[in-house]
């Protein structure tokens, strides 16, 4: 069941009243999601996902735009005609019922032709309790079972009715982080046992980055980039999206372009030339904005810098941290966004670095231009000086 | 070695301690104990003296050395006792039943339902519980008249169907059940009253079983009103028929009857408290340290 969202907006009213302006929860969402995939919704906390989640689901009416499941356009359904299944960040069970009890309350409200009779209901839900292994527990409460338990217990409810949809909302974030890796994995199994069309929300990179097939980064309502994983992180298409991931984040500078050479500060550090793949304005062209000489922001991703005693990018070095397999350079430089940098390097090119300062060669593939102003992707090649 | 026996005179001590304190604790409690249950044993012993034996004592005595049934009897012959339990047992179960009905649904309407004029309506509510009660019977006496709603059971029943305190208890115990839960219970289909009545009702149980006993023993031994608003014998409660045969005795009060009522009376409510204290103290605990 592929799901489309088309000119999705949700507004609130503010929620303090003195201010009169909406807020934009959820502005102009536009979506295609493919049949059988696990969408990763990613961005910051009140950045819009859970509105977002909820209109698929049909708790909350959208403002203007239109849900389509399949060809059946659901706007205006409410969430029990709609065959979605949901999954709480909190795991919503009730406390006064057994596991059993928990994962049979959905089929107790089917109607007309969709009754199910006492024994059918408990079939099926012990044949949902058997996909996520808690078969042994359904006797207990939700209070005698553990976080990861209880998750499951809240995913096989919402597997019980085989929705078209599993939504599930931050359903990882409850879990200590052990359990979290744990229960990633199953929900991908699951995901790809029942070929359900999955939106997973979280704000966590990792756990996006890990288990989706697709990833949406949002920020602020608006969605910033919809790619594979991979592509996101190697191709982000504004200064955003390139924050947003990598642990330890990017490195920030402030530079500018002359000639078709970046420079930070006075250290020329890289040539650049338009990428001639890409034509500002074509229909099928990435958005982004054309090199051009001026101020721009440059983003250095960590891996991206070689320690070399003849590497164009001066610095001051503040600390060698050895952190197992990577070692972490921390370095100053006046125009790095917060005035110090933190890169990742190989072990063994560690002999390099001593006394007082440090230089980097940067590697062409993991350093980005963004527009000063827009924060958009300039599209451009990059060739080493030397 | 010289450790060893150390230990052992400290141990002896903490002992002899420990023993000073529990015999200060059960002096104290069985004091208090003896304070409290004093009422209780002069109202049985008080019931079991005869009329004249009581009426002749010039100092009360602490015991009686012949005690009668006969006042138990006079109780239930001198006035309709029989009459007025079934009227108060009528009065208790309908005014808890209907009580429970409006609370329930008020609470749900406050704490979960959003409509204009929430915030302040419930303010209104709640600054009600500010005006004492005794003003309140005035206004309702007058109210009842008017309809012509005296000696009636829903003349006794109305002004106490509803409970600004009770609706307050039970819309914040309800808030305190997670938004989550009404989201998945909504996507599944579950219509507002049957969440009410499979999640939330049963969620509450603890603070529903509280306010019912409550209301139980409000009801019983409720008074002033009851006093008020009824004059035909037939619709007299318990506490009214208490007060008529006290005025029953020959030139002077009977009290012994009147204590023989007290006791039959007394006896179901201490009956539903021993049952039920656990319970009550649960939700009065829970209500506490969460609300
Ligand atoms: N019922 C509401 N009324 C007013 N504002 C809301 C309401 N629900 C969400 N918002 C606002 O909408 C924005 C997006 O919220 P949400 O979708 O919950 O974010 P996320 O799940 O990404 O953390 C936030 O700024 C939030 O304050
Ligand atoms: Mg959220």
């Amino acid at each position: 069941m592929k799901i489309v969202l088309q000119n999705l907006t949700k507004r609130y009213p503010n929620r303090n009243k003195k201010i009169k302006e909406d807020v934009i929860a959820v502005n102009n969402f536009n979506f295609e999601i493919p049949d059988g995939q696990l969408i990763g919704l990613l961005g910051p906390s009140g950045c819009g996902k859970s509105t977002t989640l909820n209109m698929i689901c049909g708790l909350e009416k959208p403002t203007s735009g239109k849900i389509f499941f399949g060809d059946d356009d659901v706007t205006d359904l409410p969430p029990e005609n709609r065959g979605v299944g949901m999954v709480f960040q909190s795991y919503a069970l009730y406390p006064h019922l057994t596991v059993l009890q928990n994962i049979m309350f959905p089929m107790e409200n089917l109607k007309g032709k969709d009754k199910m009779t006492k024994e059918a209901m408990r079939a099926r839900a012990e044949e949902a309790a058997r996909m996520v292994q808690i078969d042994q527990l359904l006797e207990r409460k939700p209070s005698e079972l553990s976080g990861g338990q209880q998750q499951r217990v809240a995913i096989a409810r919402a597997l019980v009715k085989v929705p078209r949809v599993l939504l599930l909302d931050e359903p990882l974030s409850n879990l200590d982080a052990r359990l979290r890796l744990q229960t990633r994995e199953e929900i991908r199994r699951i995901q790809r046992e029942t070929g359900v069309t999955t939106v997973f929300v979280t704000h966590d990179q990792e756990e996006a980055m890990s288990i989706s097939d697709l990833i949406v980064v949002m920020e602020a309502g608006v969605v910033q980039q919809i790619a594979k994983p991979q592509l996101v992180y190697e191709d982000p298409i504004n200064i955003f999206v390139a924050k947003f991931l990598g642990t330890p984040p990017i490195n920030v500078f402030e530079g500018e372009v002359k000639n078709g050479i970046v420079y930070i500060g006075g250290d020329a550090i890289i040539k650049a030339e338009p990428d001639s793949s890409w034509k500002e304005g074509a229909p099928d062209a990435a958005p982004g904005a054309a090199l051009k000489d001026g101020p721009v922001t440059i983003g250095i991703r960590p891996e991206g810098f070689d320690p070399e005693k003849d590497g164009e990018l001066q610095c001051g070095l503040t600390a060698v941290e050895v952190m197992g397999r990577d070692t972490s350079i921390v370095a100053t430089n006046a125009h790095a966004a917060n005035g110090s940098i933190r890169t990742i390097v190989n072990t063994e090119e560690l002999a390099e670095v001593s006394g007082e300062t440090v230089n980097f060669r940067i590697k062409p593939s993991r350093i980005y231009l963004f527009d000063h102003e827009t924060g958009a992707r300039v599209r451009c090649r990059f060739t080493p000086l030397r | 070695m010289n450790t060893n026996t150390d230990f052992s005179a400290i141990e002896k001590k903490s002992q002899r301690n420990e023993r000073i304190r529990k015999i200060i604790t059960y002096v104290l409690l069985t004091f208090w104990a003896v304070i409290v249950l004093f009422p209780f044993y002069w109202m049985i012993l008080t019931s079991v003296k005869s009329y004249s034996a009581y009426n002749s004592e010039y100092v009360p005595q602490l015991y009686t050395l012949s005690p009668t049934m006969q006042n138990y009897f006079d109780a239930f012959t001198a006035v309709p006792l029989t009459r007025y339990f079934l009227n108060t047992l009528i009065f208790t179960v309908v005014t808890t039943l209907l009580m429970m009905v409006v609370t329930v649904l008020a609470a749900f309407a406050f704490a979960r339902l959003k409509f204009p004029g929430k915030d302040i309506l419930f303010t209104l509510f709640l600054s009600l519980m500010m005006i004492p009660n005794e003003l309140v019977i005035i206004t309702n006496f007058v109210t009842i008249t008017n309809a012509g709603m005296r000696n009636s059971y829903i003349g006794l029943i109305l002004p106490s169907v509803t409970s600004v305190f009770y609706i307050y208890l039970l819309k914040e115990n309800f808030e305190q059940i997670p938004e989550e839960l009404y989201k998945a219970a909504k996507v599944d289909g579950t219509s507002d009253f049957k969440y009410l009545w499979k999640v939330m009702i049963p969620i509450c149980q603890p603070t529903m079983v509280t306010i019912a006993i409550l209301k139980v023993i409000e009801c019983w031994n409720s008074y002033v009103w009851p006093r008020l608003i009824t004059d035909d014998q037939a619709y007299f409660l318990v506490s009214n028929g208490i007060q008529e045969i006290r005025e029953n005795g020959f030139g002077r009060e009977n009290i012994p009857a009147m204590m023989a009522a007290v006791v039959v009376i007394s006896v179901p409510l201490i009956v539903l408290f021993l049952i039920f204290h656990k319970k009550i103290m649960a939700g009065v605990s829970r209500g506490g340290t969460k609300g």
